[in-house]
């Protein structure tokens, strides 16, 4: 049985890498008796996959993990067993039962959308509603980037699905973005906060982004039409027997 | 959003900023407000090494369970982010409450090698706690001292208000008491220290006095006040069944070293090994309860989700209820698919049965600890195992599908020979050598064996029957080191042997050490002033510098290396380990003739450690 859990990493474990979430959930697993199947072998470990790393210092409303199960009780009891054996930061926030037929959480991963605010001061000096669609405006965006043999010019243009500026609760500006975040042609916030602030004649100063990643999408056909749906939408409730 | 000591900033600019942030599973948060007492508990290295320990852990668990008290922990900055904290003045800070840890009642600091010494500088350096006790005002916590190197707690006296000398358990309950009673009359540090004094198991060294003769020796130590002891004796734990055991430990976000449950079955070693200090001090023996450990491996399985359990103790063949608990283990931790990890056994037929079901016999290997390369210098350090014992094991092994062994062994040994060396050689080459006696070439699974044979030096430990032995200098070593590396190259089987040894002069250092009067203080410190620390970390390791400080100070190495007359006076004898220097003697004499001691079971040597009146002293012999 495939089970999708979704979760948040909020407040001082956003300082937690990627493989330690991972060792996070192996024994967050164990501690909330969750009866997940175990590769074979003299180490066994839970069969777990997670949907896109999450940098360090970067928050999150929408993390996935993908873990198989041998039985399970329901969406609820699981959640609420998750959430005790977890810790402050970490917020199991749905578990979902997966099609036979549904992809991986890496592997069915197409874009993420992201929430960017600005540090204390160091928001560069931009009117953004007016910069953004001029920079979107453009066909292509060319960003140096590095390979293994060195630098390459790579477009990003195609990858930015969404950008725009919104007020944010309490006053102050925040950006948001939907970017492409498939294994091809992952794009990170940051290299197209870059992009937007050299395009628009400006710099970003060290460290001056806050970035929160709000929802992971993957490509789904609705009415035939390709649309980008939560990866959560693609499970359903296990319900009460 | 919780608070944080360090900005965003800092915290992304560091190398693992989770060493940093506190909120691991289990860690305890208590509203200090409502707390009396703030004590925060240091190991005075990087936090994967500190987290792995687990006599912090017992001590948090056990300070936690008093309501007014709130331990915190605190572990050295990692060099990237001591650079920062210096340029920002930014005080060290507690994982828990991320509050400054000057700002606590107590900071208690397990000294578990002596090569941290500097770090402890360190800590309190960062910490704005200044490094003299003796300058420390009435608003700064009280610092304290544990751990296996304050049975000689002189190199660092001047750094430490009171020592806590023996098992953390006992004495704290009562230590703490005065200290609320101090605390609400009002009475100042110092007379706090002056009562703590007298409590058993507590050393306040600026309440004793050295004096040393023209040679250097010294001449007299005893207390400079009326009321204080003259000896400290350890403290022990009467009853491991009633006693504290975290059930609940941290689970760390990181990697840590020791990554697992960790089970302890019990504390001392019976085998009395000359050169080992732990076998000694933690006398005498004593057994946990086999119940109750079935009982905290499930419930710390549950409470922390590892995937790996371990025996910890000094030589877990000793304990007289393995197999059952073995057992046990193996088959409820099957049902939760954990692994078991099983270090310090004695290989034979049980334990290679034992461990072909818990782990994959053509990863892992065994593991030997020869100490030395002879059977003669093996009754000298009276190390009870065999050539034979060795090349049985070896052979059962082989079969039963192991293809790498690990050997350990000590270079510069008292009395060692060339001969002895020579040993160690031919030892890894016999192993070899029945590897392809024993198993039909086209049973070579994979068709050869791997020795991996290591030298580390010797170091003389106080406590130990070799504390009045002579160390090696660092070129001595090295050479022996070249010739061990020379002999392997001479054996049939030399690519089979891959040898590795240690570097010899933090090894010469950590003797100096360990072995070091009140005078190493102004060293110590110097070294430190001169950017040492992270000693125990082989690539910060800057040995030119301590050779400074030794020279600033006029101190010589030599002295603290040189073989201790018979009658000598010890810094540390002022300590009451249990174990008399008449045994000790004893021992040390009869190592010198060859003559081996049996263990603890077989037939008590008379080391004195009967007299706290608990564990293997009273057990009923076995038959002759």
């Amino acid at each position: 049985m495939k089970i999708r859990v979704k979760f948040r990493k909020y407040g001082a474990v956003r300082f937690i890498g990627h493989l330690d979430v991972m060792r996070f959930f192996q024994k967050a697993l164990r501690r909330a008796e969750i009866d997940v199947k175990y590769t074979s072998g003299f180490s066994p470990h839970p069969i777990m996959t997670f949907a896109s790393p999450l940098g360090v210092g970067l928050e999150s409303n929408g993390e996935y993990m993908d873990i198989e199960c041998e039985s399970v009780t329901d969406s609820q009891d699981m959640k609420r067993k998750l959430n005790q054996a977890s810790a402050p930061g970490i917020e199991v926030i749905s578990v979902k039962e997966l099609p036979k037929e549904a992809g991986n959480a890496m592997a069915s991963v197409a874009a993420a959308e992201y929430t960017i605010r600005f540090r204390e001061g160091r928001m560069p000096c931009l009117d953004f509603s007016a910069k953004i669609p001029q920079f979107l405006s453009q066909e292509q965006v060319f960003v140096e980037k590095e390979t293994k043999t060195g630098h390459k010019e790579v477009d990003i243009r195609p990858g930015i699905y969404e950008m725009s500026v919104c007020l944010q609760e309490g006053g102050g500006l925040a950006i948001h973005m939907v970017v492409d975040a498939s294994s091809a042609g992952n794009l990170k916030p940051a290299k197209v906060m870059e992009a937007f602030c050299k395009a628009s004649g400006c710099s970003l100063e060290e460290n001056a982004l806050q970035i929160t990643r709000e929802e992971v999408f993957t490509w789904a056909l609705e009415n035939g039409e390709k649309k980008l749906v939560p990866l959560e939408e693609i499970g359903t409730d296990i319900g009460t027997i | 959003m919780e608070k944080l000591a360090l900005s965003d900033d800092i915290l992304m600019k560091i190398e693992k900023p989770a060493r940093y942030i506190g909120h691991e599973v289990n860690a305890v948060i208590k509203d200090k407000s409502k707390v009396d007492i703030r004590f925060v508990m240091c190991f005075p290295d990087v936090y994967e090494i500190g987290m792995s320990h687990l006599g912090i852990q017992i001590l948090y668990d056990m300070f936690n369970t008093m309501e007014d008290v709130w331990c915190e922990r605190v572990y050295s900055p990692w060099v990237d982010l001591d650079a920062i904290m210096r340029r920002e003045k930014i005080p060290l800070f507690a994982l828990e409450s991320q509050d400054p840890i000057k700002d606590f009642d107590f900071l208690g600091i397990t000294i578990q090698y002596e090569m941290c010494y500097t770090n402890i500088l360190q800590i309190l350096d960062l910490a704005q706690i200044p490094l003299l006790a003796t300058m420390r005002g009435e608003d700064m916590p009280i610092v304290i001292g544990g751990g296996p190197c304050v049975y000689n707690p002189e190199p660092i006296a001047d750094f430490f208000d009171l020592f806590y000398i023996g098992e953390g358990e006992t004495q704290y309950g009562p230590l703490l008491a005065l200290y609320r009673e101090c605390k609400a009359s009002g009475v100042g540090r110092e007379e706090f220290l002056r009562r703590a004094a007298i409590l058993p198991g507590i050393y306040v060294p600026r309440f004793y006095e050295a004096t040393y003769r023209e040679d250097g020796t010294l001449a007299s130590f005893g207390p400079n006040r009326e009321g204080v002891p003259a000896k400290v004796r350890k403290e022990v734990v009467m009853d491991m069944a009633n006693t504290y055991y975290p059930r609940k430990p941290i689970v760390p976000y990181l990697k840590v070293t020791q990554d697992r449950v960790v089970l302890e079955i019990q504390r001392g070693c019976i085998r009395g090994c000359r050169f080992c200090q732990a076998g000694q001090i933690y006398r005498p023996v004593r057994e946990r309860d086999v119940e109750e450990m079935k009982r905290y491996a499930l419930e710390m399985l549950k409470n922390t989700g590892h995937d790996e359990i371990s025996l910890s103790s000094l030589s877990s063949s000793d304990y007289s209820r393995l197999p059952e608990l073995v057992d046990y283990l193996i088959e409820e931790c099957q049902k939760r698919h954990v692994n078991i990890s099983l270090p310090s056994l004695r290989i034979d037929a049980f334990s290679l049965d034992v461990m072909s079901k818990v782990q994959d016999v053509r990863k892992s290997s065994l593991t030997f600890a020869p100490e030395a390369g002879s059977q003669r210098l093996r009754d000298v350090i009276n190390k009870g195992l065999t050539e034979e014992a060795i090349l049985n094991g070896t052979a059962l092994a082989f079969h039963a599908g192991w293809t790498r062994v690990k050997l350990y062994f000590m270079l510069g040994l008292p009395t060692e020979t060339p001969e002895d060396i020579r040993g160690i050689a031919e030892l890894s080459n016999k192993i070899a050598a029945t590897f392809f006696e024993e198993i039909p070439k086209e049973e070579r699974k994979n068709g050869r064996v791997q020795i991996v044979s290591s030298t580390s030096f010797f170091v003389p430990k106080p406590f130990t029957p070799f504390q009045w032995a002579r160390q090696c200098s660092k070129e001595e070593f090295l050479e022996k080191a070249y010739f061990t590396k020379r002999c392997i190259g001479e054996q049939l089987n030399q690519k089979s042997i891959k040898y590795n040894w240690h570097e010899a002069d933090a090894s010469v250092m950590e003797g100096v050490l360990a072995r070091g009067d009140r005078r190493l203080g102004q060293v110590i410190l110097k070294a430190y002033e001169k950017g040492c620390f992270y000693d125990a970390w082989g690539e910060y390791y800057q040995n030119d510098k301590w050779l400074e400080a030794f020279q600033e100070c006029g101190l010589s190495m030599d002295f603290y290396t040189r073989e201790r007359g018979a009658d000598e006076l010890f810094p540390w004898d002022f300590i009451d380990c249990g174990v008399t220097k008449e045994f000790l003697k004893r021992e040390w004499d009869k190592s010198l003739a060859g003559v081996v001691s049996p263990n603890c079971r077989k037939q008590c040597q008379g080391c004195g450690a009967n007299r706290f009146g608990v564990g293997v002293c009273f057990e009923p012999r076995e038959a002759k």
